[in-house]
């Protein structure tokens, strides 16, 4: 088993990031979590040292703020072995397609910062010769649907730049997994039913990317199997049936 | 949205608010009128209805800091025991005190200045209690001890909420060696064995009497009296050669699927699972054996939902404390009009107290105490009334976070503190600000 010895997790604050952190915090994996809020980032580290016993850090970070990445990557304590992000906005389609300003951030918050600020690591990682980059990417960017089109574009953006970035590094050491967790019941889906067979608890996923960079290695994978199957028959869907479908 | 305690019973409406940050709950509470802070909804009855709406502190669980080398740790008032134990035990460090669940949050431990089966040694939680920052009605947080702020502190610990939201909590826990309890049974035929069984084992950590509610005349108060220590190293290996030292914590419990039909728990069926528990027991007395955390300590919480086997209706706790030279004579007339009732009561305690607990309205003093589970049904309510006048008489009390019903004569006879919390909540600014259905039942 290789977990690495630091993970740095962006989005800290995040029900995913959290349960991840304290996953690879149990085995002793050195914890330096980024993000937006420094007060509530710190309440998570000090909730993962305590707990486990780990060195945990808050680092703050702004993902709509790309002049401020460089200077976020070299101010970091040390470059860390495992780089997981976990950061996404849904925000709200209907608003999306009328309020410009809306749509900016969440194709921004999905595909913009994480795919600039991954590729800056991206090129730290190939400097020193191994790295692992996981990016949280989601289902809803594999076909665009229209009550999530907005948010899915960003998303099938961020897939296809981690697609591209571990073609990249095939024959390297660097590894990029991509992980499509499907529904995961968490604050950002809080108030939407959701179907208990598709859905996981943000523990599972933590489960599964642990496992994905640590036992068992993978590039590409959904949380729960089902959604192989799910997607598979959303993506076999002939165009001209599947644009008069509300699924 | 109806809301009930784990009782199932009564139910009123209160609104619910889920903080997930301190700053959310200051926010939060400053725009709450009659409001009461809610934990994990493990008290019985009305304690944590609010009047108006519930503030549920589930959502600040986490740990702020903790150290290895003394044990000691700050919390969120949400934090689960639960989480305390799997988090620590395996670090060797165990909760000073528990109560009978362990789906209980620390903000409520301190709010119901609960108890264990170490009371007689260890006191309650809040004699544990380092320091508390408690959130007043007004948004102001202040920071309690027993040597700062030292009158809230003693109203807040046992005050049932009503002084303010409990934000965070500081504790020391206990270093033990192994995840094991070296536990021995007792079998006393009746209840003045029992009650001199208890007296007779000060110096065991943790001791309680499981009693037969059913056996009457000769028999009456017969019990199976559990002793237990935390395991050292050696003990588990002169017991269980071989044994690990830490075996891993259970799971959830097997859930009850649905509520039991209210037939399901009568005199017979009752009867016969507590003729079967007893001799069951009986036949590993004044053996030595090691036992997991789990079933030594929460039973019941091997099978959740296990407040659906008494059905829709819900049921009452009466859970009372008599002081020492009562004990036999109280405890055994209140025993027989039970056994004479035949209401089904699955689990019945019996308890040795150490001294009384400092908080206000803490529930802890002096005595024994009887716990027991009665199913609704007509003419329940005025049995219990009869059983609260016994109390009365020899100087009791009835436990707050388990009680739904007494009357407020007997809630002011057994509480001579309430005076002075009144006053203090008047300096607070939490009349009115701060209020549950028990408050508003009784008073306070």
């Amino acid at each position: 088993m290789d977990t690495g010895k630091s993970l740095l997790v962006l989005g800290g604050t995040s029900d995913i990031g959290r349960a991840s952190a304290l996953r690879f915090a149990k085995e002793g994996v050195a914890i330096l979590l980024a993000g937006r809020d420094l007060d509530a980032l710190t309440r998570e580290a000090q909730d993962i040292a305590a707990r486990t016993g780990v060195k945990a850090t808050a680092h703050q970070i702004d993902i709509l703020e790309p002049g401020a990445f460089e200077a976020f990557v070299n101010d970091l304590p040390f470059l860390p072995d495992t780089i997981l992000c976990v950061i996404g906005l849904l925000g709200e389609q209907g608003r999306a397609q009328t309020d410009l300003a809306h749509a900016t951030n969440i194709l921004r918050a999905n595909f913009e910062g994480p795919a600039l600020l991954l590729g800056l690591f991206a090129e730290c990682f190939e400097a020193r010769g191994t790295g692992v980059i996981v990016g949280v990417s989601s289902v809803a960017g594999e076909r665009g649907r229209a009550s999530n089109y907005v948010y899915g574009a960003g998303k099938a953006g961020f897939t296809a730049f981690l697609s591209g970035l571990r073609n990249r590094f095939g024959k390297t050491k660097i590894r990029v997994i991509t992980v499509k967790p499907g529904f995961v019941r968490t604050r950002m889906t809080k108030n939407m039913p959701l179907p208990g067979a598709l859905t996981a608890q943000p523990q599972e996923v933590a489960e599964a990317i642990f496992r994905a960079v640590a036992v068992r290695p993978r590039d590409v994978f959904y949380v729960k199997p089902v959604w192989r199957v799910v997607m598979t028959i959303i993506k076999a869907i002939p165009e001209a049936i599947f644009k008069r479908l509300h699924i | 949205m109806k809301l009930t305690g784990w009782g199932r019973y009564p139910s009123f409406d209160s609104t619910i608010f889920a903080p997930s940050t301190e700053a959310d709950t200051i926010r939060l509470q400053k725009g709450l009128a009659s409001f009461i802070p809610r934990g994990n909804g493990r008290a019985y009855g009305d304690a944590a209805i609010g009047s108006m709406s519930s503030l549920c502190l589930r959502g600040l669980d986490r740990i702020r800091s903790f150290d290895a080398a003394t044990g000691r740790v700050s919390v969120e008032a949400g934090v689960l025991l639960a989480d305390i134990i799997a988090t620590f035990l395996p670090h060797g460090f165990f909760p000073p005190v528990v109560p009978g669940t362990k789906l209980v949050t620390v903000g409520g431990m301190i709010a119901a200045d609960v108890h264990g089966k170490n009371h007689h040694r260890s006191g309650s939680f809040g004699d544990h209690v380092e320091s508390l920052r408690l959130a007043l009605p007004s948004g102001e947080i202040l920071t309690c001890s027993p040597s700062e702020n030292e009158e809230l502190f003693f109203a807040t610990v046992g005050g049932m909420g009503l002084t303010g939201t409990i934000l965070e909590a500081t504790f020391s826990l206990l270093p033990v060696e192994t995840n094991w309890i070296r536990q021995e049974t007792v079998v006393a035929e009746n209840l003045e064995a029992a009650l001199a069984t208890l007296a007779g084992h000060d110096e065991t950590t943790y001791s309680a009497a499981w009693i037969d509610c059913l056996a009457t005349g000769a028999a009456l108060g017969r019990s199976l009296i559990y002793l237990g220590e935390h395991a050292v190293l050696r003990a588990v290996e002169a017991l269980k050669p071989g044994a690990e030292s830490k075996p891993r914590l259970r799971g959830a419990g097997l859930p009850v699927p649905f509520d039991l039909p209210s037939f399901a728990l009568n005199r017979v069926s009752v009867a016969a699972f507590n003729e079967l528990y007893f001799r069951k027991g009986a036949l590993f007395a004044g053996t030595p054996f090691l036992n997991e955390m789990d079933p030594f300590f929460f039973p019941l919480d091997g099978l959740s939902d296990w407040n659906r086997i008494y059905g829709k209706r819900g049921f009452l706790q009466h859970q009372c404390v008599i002081p020492a030279e009562y004990a036999q004579k109280t405890l055994s007339e209140i025993l027989g009009r039970i056994a004479r009732r035949g209401n089904a009561s699955f689990l019945a305690v019996l308890k040795k107290f150490g001294p009384a607990s400092k908080g206000l309205l803490s529930f802890p003093s002096s005595g024994y105490t009887l716990a027991l589970d009665l199913s609704i049904d007509s003419g329940v309510f005025d049995f219990l009334n009869e059983i609260d006048r016994l109390v009365v008489e020899s100087g009791g009390r009835i436990y707050l976070a388990k009680d739904a019903r007494q009357s407020r004569a007997t809630f002011e006879a057994g509480y001579p503190g309430l005076a002075r919390f009144r006053e203090i909540r008047r300096q607070i600014g939490a009349e009115n600000r701060l209020a549950s259905r028990l408050s508003d039942r009784l008073g306070i």
